[in-house]
């Protein structure tokens, strides 16, 4: 039964070769336009779409990110020069506040330096004042004490 | 024989019988055509199954046969190159997935249980005939190939990098397709063999390991014989300066 008959065998074996090759060779080219238009064509086309379509979107969404990174910097440089306004703006206040203190400060201090220093005068006015007054007094009580001396005598 | 005549009749091993039609003057091998007429059957249910309704959102067998496609574009791009491996991606396909199937079929179902008056169902790639008529296609492709994609310049690859090649590469014409086709004739032969033996000898567990080594060879044939096909295309279209 294991007949190994090889090439020109009449009656079966392993290599017996025969209308087989060419129907199988005929059947196998049949196959291959079945299947091209019962399955690579149309799966092909789905997958095509669906694999244009990702890249598509992939194309978008890179650039939106590209336009969103841009946008992102124009915002930072913007949110910078702000910042630096508002510091800017502060220092300034700061400032201004700060000189208006110390004008306020030394308009203050001058006025009461100088009501003290009328006081002062005031003050050393009538001391002088009633110094002279009591000198007076003080003359003429020893005016009175002499007279009244003389005349006594 | 002796095979036959032993009383536990769990597997007998034929080799070289065939169920034989005569259709007029030719003789065809009836066991070929009819299991590759259940399997082909079988693979066209399925892909009009999975074709039916084509959706954006692959659900189920449109998954499966979606993956199935992509498989065999790598295959065929990284063998045939991004130019031409659009018009040879069915052709490659169809070889792939009928040695597949082939091999497959005739491993997975137990034929067996079918019985003929003469020979017996299995792989049709188990048959010299298939396997040859499958390299001879090739051979024809790849030669169309390259006449149609760069004329009468496709025969400066005989003599491509220098005129000594011109007798290895016409004895490559030939060996390709008588390597193609032994090498899957006798794989899958050798396998159903190897299964029948051990089935035979030892009828229960012992064959499993070697069925399941059977479908590994099976899988890696049908992948080997689909990328040398591609692989032949490509290297007749390459253009080489």
């Amino acid at each position: 039964m294991l007949a190994f008959d090889f090439f020109g065998a009449t009656e079966g074996g392993l290599f017996d070769i025969n209308a087989t090759l060419p129907l199988m060779a005929i059947q196998v080219v049949a196959l291959t336009y079945i299947l091209n238009s019962l399955f690579f064509k149309p799966v092909g086309k789905v997958v095509e779409k669906r694999e244009k379509f990702v890249s598509n979107n992939i194309t978008d969404a890179k650039n939106k990110l590209l336009e969103v990174e841009k946008l992102e910097a124009d915002l930072l440089i913007q949110l910078q020069s702000a910042r630096f306004e508002a510091q800017k703006i502060v220092n300034e206040a700061e400032n201004e506040s700060d000189k208006l203190y110390k004008e306020a400060l030394e308009l203050a201090n001058n006025e009461a330096n100088a009501s003290k220093e009328k006081a002062r005068l005031d003050i050393e006015n009538q001391t002088s004042s009633a110094r002279e007054q009591l000198f007076k007094q003080a003359d003429d009580l020893s005016d009175l004490i002499v007279n009244r001396l003389i005349l006594e005598k | 024989m002796f095979l036959n005549s032993l009383p536990t009749n769990f597997a007998a091993l034929e080799v070289g019988q065939h169920l034989y039609w005569q259709i007029g003057n030719i003789r065809l091998h009836g066991q070929v055509f009819l299991t590759s007429w259940i399997l082909l059957g079988a693979l066209l249910v399925f892909i009009s199954l999975g074709t039916k309704k084509m959706e954006n959102d692959p659900k189920g067998l449109q998954n499966l046969l979606e993956f199935l496609w992509d498989y065999i574009r790598d295959l065929a791009r990284t063998q045939i190159g991004e130019k031409v491996y659009r018009d040879w991606m069915p052709f490659i396909g169809t070889l792939f997935l009928f040695v597949f199937i082939s091999n497959w079929g005739g491993a997975l179902i137990p034929w067996k249980l079918i019985k003929l008056p003469s020979g017996e169902l299995g792989a049709p790639t188990a048959d010299i005939n298939t396997t040859i008529a499958l390299a001879l296609l090739v051979s024809l492709s790849y030669f169309y190939a390259g006449l149609s994609n760069k004329g009468w310049r496709y025969f400066e690859y005989y003599v491509h990098p220098t005129p000594i090649m011109l007798p290895f590469k016409i004895l490559e014409d030939f060996t390709k397709p008588l390597s193609l086709s032994f090498r899957l004739f006798g794989n899958i032969l050798a396998d159903e063999l190897v299964v029948g033996v051990l089935v035979f000898l030892v009828p229960l567990v012992l064959p499993i390991p070697v069925m399941f080594l059977g479908l590994f060879t099976s899988a890696i044939q049908a992948l080997i014989f689909a990328t040398l096909a591609a692989y032949y295309i490509g290297e007749a279209v390459e253009e080489h300066h």
